[in-house]
């Protein structure tokens, strides 16, 4: 369990979020190597589908994060995720996969000290709720 | 399909923690990848040589880059595989350094992650779809908001091209906070006599229009093509009527503080805020007009040679097309009633570095009198407090406002000019006279206007017997000292206006911490914004003195009339795209648009027969959020270059 | 209204007054001040420079004492200890890491639950102002204050919670209600020198010094304080400061609830008056006979 590792996808919006994790590394900010990055426009172009793909498949954790309200480079775009995702994550109880699994967060292009501080936070809560077991038999 | 991929050291700020060899021979194992090389510098003109050569070579059809950020070099990169003969949308960019190797520091680790970024890249490169740009007009012509001495200069820089420009600025003037100041730093020019030939200039100007007493009620639409309203407020007095000749405010009963001499004059409720105002017409503020609030009076209706006073004007909306935006609007001035050690506001004598400018100047409200606001009296002892707000991550701000050590150098030697028994001590942190002849300036201000210059922090402002009792500590002879005082002026930081945020939403540029606009990138764009099309001039971006504020109005015009120069714009093809086929035309995607760039079409369905509707992408509308992919629930509508295809490879390559 | 009252160590020694004027006031306008059973040092200054758990446990374990009392506010007097038991009260609040420690030493879990007020507090807000002025049976009219609030009593912000940082008015409001003029004076939180009275006496004479020549040149006849260390600077030194700056300062330097007791029309004698070392029994008799009414010490009430 001490050496579990958690594979964790995140997918952050071009404009705010994907610029603030470009920030956190030309601030040279170090953070765990657990989280991978797949860049999307807009936190509203986000399907459930691809969270729960990644979880089925066996990702351990799964983040969105997208521009903070009010600020979403699509005007509107931020405002659909949220409630499309809040709805995913009360669901995911009932789809037998622990709710710790998939988070979002709001973080802006200049906020790359959030990102990093958000990465060690997400990795520690992933490791604490231990192994996703699907995906691997 | 043979797909190329090359790794980049980028010097070593790559290769110092990701084993770039190494994780070019593991992605060159995967299937579909025919080469996977490395080299120093992909982004060189060597390293983009190289590319070609491969391609050529190998006769490659998609390309993947690991690099830094695509928000760097995806164009760059787009451009060479054109040249190499490849559509510039069968490219993909890995980001192993800032999302990688500059994160962290473990060498395995970092190699892992950085060959699983490549490997996502691939697989989402293999589902790319050769594109086409697709080009639409440009309005020629050019908004600038603000009209101080940032959207003047961009004024006319765009005119001098011969390309329309118009300003819309909030106050009944253009001039903006120059105009509030005496003389300038480091030269003690006139603010006045440099800023009103540019007023002038733009006011005269057939290419420029101006519209004062005016806001920015919405803007819409994408670069090329923007749609905005403009609000221009009731003046109450016709424009083209008015001569300026002043009858009215000369017989206005109502006296209202002067907002433009910092509540220390008075000006009419009928008033021009200053002589050499553009345009020279009145204004008629409505909450102290007689008129307006006891239907009584009406003097200067009666006084008005020329009719032009008309009370019922009402609010004017425009509505008018632009190809690109300059925001000019300016910086505000800290509130330092925050500081309860310097009185929270409440003493008549403690004032700011704008006071003090309307009082040095010889045509404000003390006709060039450097006095105590409390009883008149000429001020002898004077303190400068400087870094009041700025330097401040408690109360204020937490950066430095870059112009008010000058400024206060500025104001001792004034002092000294004015009253010349008078005695400037300067509280301060440090001296930042880092412009031309700046520290030149400072230094004469302290040997030949004989300013005290006292290195340490104030701690308390209190009045004993009529006198300011400002104590403060030396550090530099280590000790506590108190001044009496008959002045204190505040070097107050520069911030962001109060409605700074509602613009940027407005506009959908972003802003920081600060409500200070964001630039595309500090070092390489400080004139323009993520967002195409906006360009940022002047305090808004970050604070600036008058020389930065006019070179930052010339590179933002610049940047606009290359965008207005090309007649047509490229535009990117990465938007959505509906297979009609698949469309139910239940319209979940028109109403989740934020931009309403989908709209409804009749086809002819070949299989049933017969017509139906179905959505259709309006392209030069389309952004490429891919908001209606999202909602679409029979995966009729797609995004270009975020396809459900690709993502979904994406997520299976992990 | 009941508390649980937790006096601290001064008001049982050097303060005396204080607490004996606190407890009669309370006594007089119907509030049960119930002194905390068994209450130990709150560790004031020496703790918390020597060694920070130790000064977060001991107001803790005050804390729990109240605890176990019922569910009272605590009420302090002296400035000190109202601003440890409040430090005390915000770091179990929030620092979870730390808690933990403290609470192995107390030997009990706590967050922070039992809430803390200065009487000051209690008085001017939660029984009135308004009440106090109705409840006034006794003129001070023509005596002028100077009020002192030191440095703990506002200070940080963030802990006390408790009036204007920068220029705090509660006590001057009080003293208003009740009929005496507080004077507008600029050293209302300027340090006396603290705790540095036995050790840097040299500091504390010069601080006390600028400070009674501010009260006396606004025209102040007595400092009004809410805190046991500033009263004995300003007042167990005061004979050192003349002295040692040939100045001949005679100002009485009295707790409010001392002069609030006068004004509500308790017997002078039960306020401890006869403890301080500058006496302020020649300027009572001066407001008394200017008022004519009677309250030296040795005449008895009517």
């Amino acid at each position: 369990m001490t050496d579990f590792e958690p594979k964790i996808v995140a997918f952050l919006c071009n404009w705010c979020s994907y610029a603030g994790a470009d920030l956190a590394g030309t601030s040279r900010m170090e953070y765990p190597s657990n989280v991978t990055i797949i860049r999307v426009p807009c936190s509203g172009r986000m399907n459930p589908i691809f969270v729960l793909k990644c979880l089925m498949n066996g990702s351990d954790g799964v983040l969105i994060s997208g521009c903070h309200t009010g600020d979403c480079h699509y005007s509107e775009g931020n405002f659909y995720a949220r409630r499309r995702f809040a709805v995913l994550k009360s669901f995911l109880g009932y789809l037998g996969i622990d709710p710790r699994r998939f988070q979002m967060s709001w973080v802006s292009a200049s906020e790359g000290d959030k990102w990093a501080k958000l990465i060690h936070e997400l990795v520690a809560e992933i490791k604490e709720a231990g192994p996703n077991k699907m995906g691997k038999e | 399909m043979k797909i190329g991929v090359f790794v980049c050291h980028c010097g070593t700020n790559i290769s110092a923690t990701v084993d770039v060899e190494e994780a070019a021979a593991a992605i060159g194992k995967l299937q579909n990848v025919k080469l996977s090389v490395t080299y120093r510098y992909m982004c060189s003109a060597p390293g983009q040589e190289l590319i070609k050569k491969a391609v050529r070579e190998e006769s490659l059809d998609r390309i993947v880059i690991a690099s830094c950020s695509p928000a760097l070099h995806e164009k760059t990169f787009r451009k060479c595989a054109e040249e190499a003969g490849i559509n510039p949308y069968l490219i993909e960019i890995a980001n192993i350094r800032e999302h990688c190797s500059w994160v962290h520091k473990e060498k395995k680790e970092a190699t892992r992650k950085a060959i699983e970024l490549v490997k996502i890249a691939v697989a989402k490169v293999a589902r790319n779809k050769p594109l086409k740009k697709t080009y639409v007009p440009i309005e020629k012509k050019v908004l600038i908001i603000g009209g101080g001495i940032s959207g003047v200069q961009s004024a006319i820089d765009i005119s001098f091209a011969k390309y329309p420009a118009v300003i819309v600025e909030r106050e009944p003037s253009i001039g903006g906070k120059m105009a509030q100041f005496d003389k300038t730093f480091p030269t003690l020019d006139c603010a006045a006599c440099i800023l009103t030939p540019k007023m002038v200039t733009v006011s005269q100007n057939k290419y420029v229009t101006i519209h004062t007493y005016s806001e920015i009620e919405s803007v819409t639409g994408h670069v090329g093509d923007f749609t905005v309203k403009i609000r221009k407020k009731a003046r109450s007095v016709d424009l083209d009527k008015c001569t300026g000749c002043g009858a009215c405010f000369a017989k206005c009963p109502v006296k209202v503080d002067s907002e433009f001499d910092m509540r220390l004059g008075k000006r009419k409720a009928i008033y021009v805020p200053f002589p050499q105002a553009v345009p020279n017409v009145p204004v008629i503020d409505r909450e102290h007009c007689l008129w307006f609030q006891k239907q009584t009076c009406g003097a200067c209706k009666k006084i008005c040679p020329f009719g032009a006073i008309n009370y019922e004007m009402p609010d004017e909306i425009i509505e008018e097309k632009f190809g690109a935006i300059i925001v000019a609007t300016g910086f505000t001035q800290f509130d330092h009633s925050v500081y309860g050690e310097y009185g929270y506001g409440k003493y008549k004598d403690v004032i700011t570095g704008l006071h003090f400018e309307r009082m040095a100047n010889s045509s404000g409200p003390t006709g060039g009198r450097i006095i105590r606001p409390s009883d008149g009296k000429e001020a002898q002892d004077v303190v400068f407090i400087q870094c009041v707000g700025s330097r401040d991550e408690q109360k204020g701000v937490p950066y430095c406002s870059r112009v008010c050590c000058m400024y206060t150098a500025k104001h001792a030697l004034l002092l000294k000019e004015h009253n010349k028994d008078a005695q400037a001590y300067v509280f301060y942190i440090d001296i930042r006279a880092a412009g031309k002849n700046y520290e030149e300036f400072v230094k004469k201000v302290q040997d030949e206007y004989g300013a005290i210059y006292l290195r340490g922090r104030v701690s308390r402002i209190f009045e004993k017997k009529g006198k300011l009792i400002v104590r403060g500590a030396d550090t530099l002879s280590g000790s506590q000292i108190e001044i009496k005082a008959d002045l204190v002026v505040l070097a107050t930081g520069l911030i962001a206006q109060g409605d700074a945020v509602e613009l940027a939403q407005m506009l959908h540029i972003p802003y920081d911490q600060n409500k200070l606009f964001t630039e595309a990138h500090p070092k390489l764009a400080p004139a323009e914004t993520i967002t195409s099309g906006i360009f940022l001039t002047g305090a808004c971006q970050s604070p600036k003195d008058i020389p930065d504020t006019v070179a930052t109005a010339s590179a933002a015009s610049v940047k606009a009339l290359g965008l207005l120069i090309q007649g047509e714009l490229e535009r990117e093809p990465l938007i959505a795209k509906v297979n009609t086929d698949l469309c139910s035309g239940c319209k979940a995607c028109v109403i989740a648009c934020p931009f309403r760039a989908i709209e409804m079409k009749e086809i002819e369905d070949k299989k049933l027969k017969r017509k139906r509707n179905a959505a259709q992408v309006i392209e030069g509308v389309c952004t490429g959020c891919g908001n209606c992919t999202a909602v679409c629930r029979m995966a009729a509508i797609d995004l270009e270059g975020f396809s459900d295809k690709q993502i979904m490879g994406e997520i299976e390559a992990l | 209204m009941r508390y649980a009252y937790y006096p601290g160590c001064s008001l049982h020694s050097t303060a005396k007054e204080y607490d004996l004027s606190a407890k009669e006031v309370a006594r007089s306008l119907g509030i049960e001040l119930m002194e905390i059973p068994d209450w130990i040092c709150c560790g004031a200054t020496p703790a918390h420079i020597t060694m920070n758990l130790l000064s977060i446990a001991l107001p803790v374990k005050n804390l729990l004492k109240a605890k176990s009392m019922g569910s009272y506010e605590v009420v302090a007097c002296c400035a000190a200890c109202f601003n440890r038991l409040k430090v005390a009260n915000a770091f179990m609040e929030t620092r979870d890491e730390d808690r933990r420690k403290v609470e192995d030493i107390v030997g009990e879990p706590y967050r922070g639950e039992v809430k803390v007020r200065h009487f000051l507090d209690v008085l001017a807000n939660q029984f009135g102002l308004k009440n106090l002025k109705e409840k006034v049976a006794r003129q001070l009219t023509g005596l002028k204050v100077a009020c002192y609030y030191g440095c703990l009593l506002t200070r940080p912000k963030d802990i006390t919670g408790f009036d204007d940082l920068e220029e705090p008015h509660l006590m001057d409001d009080m003293m208003k209600a009740i009929g005496v003029e507080p004077v507008n004076w600029p050293y209302k939180t300027e340090c006396c020198g603290a705790s540095f009275s036995l050790s840097r006496t040299d500091i504390v004479l010069r601080l006390s010094r600028d400070i009674l020549q501010m009260a006396s040149d606004e025209g102040a006849q007595a400092i009004v304080v809410a805190c046991p260390l500033c009263q004995s600077n300003l007042d167990l030194r005061q004979g050192m400061v003349n002295k040692k700056y040939n100045t001949n300062f005679n100002i009485p330097i009295l707790y409010f609830t001392q002069v609030l007791g006068l004004a509500l029309g308790i017997e002078a004698k039960k306020l401890g008056f006869e403890k301080h070392i500058v006496s302020p029994l020649s300027l009572l008799k001066e407001c008394s006979r200017r008022l004519n009414v009677g309250y030296i010490p040795t005449k008895r009430e009517p």
